[in-house]
């Protein structure tokens, strides 16, 4: 019951050790450098707040609504923990989220736990801040722009931390990049809108409720123009890179071979879809848009017809 | 309701329940390592590395039947390796046409599908064996000598303990809403709103459940500093481990390397 309902947590064997160590690499600072920088705005009411706060995200992820047979819309977090408490707080709670997740739940794994607290941690509370922030900027004081801002922040956040699973699973080698990056981006296109709703009707809630939670939450002192300019950087270089690696998976192979990820040759072999084209469309990024959106559909298509089928088996007992 | 059966730990005297916490912190991440180092298909290895875990898993008296069904909880990722099979390049094992397209299943495609599954079983078994077999008190002490920082011990430590609270109030809440959610007895009656308004209740539950995360967390910060918390993280001195661990920590760790060196002799 506890088990995220986000398939975003890569298990072991999936990374490389290579991808694995180089993301903790990156991790640990920025996590280090979080529980500095929130303790010295929380002060010494750093451990309290913020256990409480990961273990309310941690069960919060079992609520849900339904969206159509038997399929349901859940939470990850990030994104509200990010608008609520700002970004550094945030990377403590989700990174607290994540390594209970590995270690007690064996929900992720132990040595590619540094890539999952990079995925859910940082990159999806950096984006969330950057997009939730201009949104702000934009909106002004207005209430829409706390709501367009939440939703945006949430369905990004999910989005690109979901592209960021799929580049490292294809530097390991472990699945070819122009299959992963359409079928994660589609997937998680889709699971982001139920992130969203959730996220817009929690701040619905609490702008209703208590006003001075959101109005100090979205200008704590630990704001970070670093912080902004990271995540808009990591969602624009993550979006440009995905239709361009999607189209020339070449290049990214290239690199995985440098680095001696792949030993295999470079011949290409994709029979699936043959080379991802689609007769009669020329352009390859969007053949290969159109593979995924495909792949995407069977997929769901699978999920609600076992959804429906489990529903109307049940049904007759009542 | 109290859900504290979530918690992994599951209560015993085996050897390795009474094996010290960072002797097998650091043991069941050297085998993750050592299964990520391993290179595709050196199958000879792979089946020692099973045999060691299968053997690590009958000492710790858990029973297989637990180990294996919990181990099944990390299978469904497998579905983002499975491409492989077609795309990598190498001797076609079989072909197939499937709506005018040609499947062809290569066999290095599979001998690096088959080890991907087989690294993340083993890997994942290990860790069930660790949480199983130690109780979280004392795997936050194995993280604090493994020089994990102590404030996010803490934090760890903390949330651990509100959790199952949080859970708690959180199945209230669904409850609640379950008990006042109607179901219509004709078929033809559309129950439960739009997905947007139920998007909004469960939203607001989620909001709920974070003003009351905020207003214990308070609760939480005054009794602390009732009982005179400083901010500072006290904690019992760490015992030093005993011969015993130091002997099982040298012999998994030489025996880990030795089946790394193994593998690297069989690729060459």
């Amino acid at each position: 019951m506890l088990y995220s309902p986000v398939p975003m947590h890569i298990p072991d064997g999936f990374l490389s050790a290579l991808v694995s160590i180089v993301l903790w690499l990156v991790s640990v600072p920025v996590v280090g450098y979080a529980l500095k920088r929130v303790g010295r705005d929380l002060g010494e009411r750093q451990v309290p707040m913020m256990g409480v706060l990961a273990a309310a995200i941690f069960a919060g992820q079992m609520l849900n609504f339904t969206v159509a047979g038997g399929t349901s819309g859940h939470l990850m977090g990030a994104a509200i923990a990010t608008i609520l408490l700002g970004p550094w707080a945030a990377i403590l709670i989700m990174t607290s989220v994540v390594s209970i997740q590995a270690l007690i739940f064996q929900d992720g794994g132990l040595l590619v736990l540094g890539a999952n607290i990079f995925n859910m941690a940082v990159i999806g509370v950096a984006v969330s801040y950057a997009v939730y922030r201009t949104v702000q900027a934009v909106a002004g004081r207005r209430t829409w722009g706390l709501f367009v801002g939440g939703f945006l922040a949430a369905w990004t956040s999910i989005v690109v931390a979901a592209l960021g699973v799929a580049f490292q699973l294809a530097l390991s080698g472990t699945s070819p990049v122009n299959l992963a990056l359409p079928a994660m981006a589609g997937i998680h296109a889709l699971i982001g809108i139920g992130e969203g709703l959730i996220t817009v009707g929690a701040l619905a809630f609490l702008n209703a409720s208590r006003r001075d939670l959101i109005q100090t939450g979205d200008t704590p002192a630990t704001a970070g123009g670093f912080v902004w300019l990271f995540g808009l950087l990591v969602a624009l270089g993550l979006a440009i890179a995905s239709p361009l690696a999607s189209a020339h998976p070449d290049g990214l192979e290239w690199v995985a071979e440098q680095q001696g990820f792949l030993e295999t040759t470079r011949q290409p072999l994709y029979h699936l879809i043959p080379d991802y084209l689609f007769p009669g469309i020329s352009n390859e990024a969007i053949a290969t848009i159109l593979a995924g959106v495909i792949g995407t559909l069977i997929v769901f298509g699978v999920v609600l017809a076992v959804g429906f089928l489990r529903r109307s088996s049940q049904m007759p007992e009542r | 309701m109290h859900i504290h059966f979530l918690d992994p730990y599951r209560e015993g005297s085996s050897p390795l329940h009474r094996l010290d916490a960072r002797v097998k912190f650091i043991l069941t991440l050297a085998f993750i390592l050592t299964v990520a180092l391993l290179p595709v298909g050196v199958w000879p290895v792979y089946v020692l590395l099973f045999s060691l875990s299968l053997s690590v898993e009958i000492l710790s008296e858990l029973g297989l039947g637990y180990v294996y069904k919990r181990s099944a909880l990390a299978l469904p990722f497998v579905l983002a390796a499975l491409p492989l099979i077609f795309t990598l390049p190498g001797r076609s094992l079989w072909t197939t046409s499937l709506f005018g397209w040609t499947l062809s299943i290569s066999q290095a495609g599979v001998e690096r599908f088959a080890s991907i599954g087989l690294k993340s079983w083993l890997s994942v078994q290990m860790a069930i064996v660790m949480t199983a077999s130690t109780p979280f008190p004392e795997l936050l002490v194995a993280m604090r000598a493994l020089r994990i920082p102590r404030l996010l011990v803490a934090i760890f430590g903390l949330m651990w303990r509100y959790l199952f609270v949080f859970a708690d109030e959180t199945l209230r809440l669904i409850r609640a809403r379950a008990a006042r959610s109607g179901r219509a007895e004709q078929a033809d009656l559309k129950t439960g709103g739009s997905l947007a308004w139920r998007a909004r209740v469960a939203g607001g539950m989620a909001g709920n459940l974070f003003l009351r995360a905020f207003d214990r967390s308070d609760r939480i910060y005054m009794a602390m500093l009732a009982r005179g918390y400083d901010g500072e993280v006290r904690s019992m001195p760490m015992r030093p481990i005993q011969p015993v661990g130091w002997f099982v920590l040298g012999t998994g760790l030489l025996l880990l390397v030795s089946l790394l060196g193994l593998a690297l002799l069989l690729t060459v």
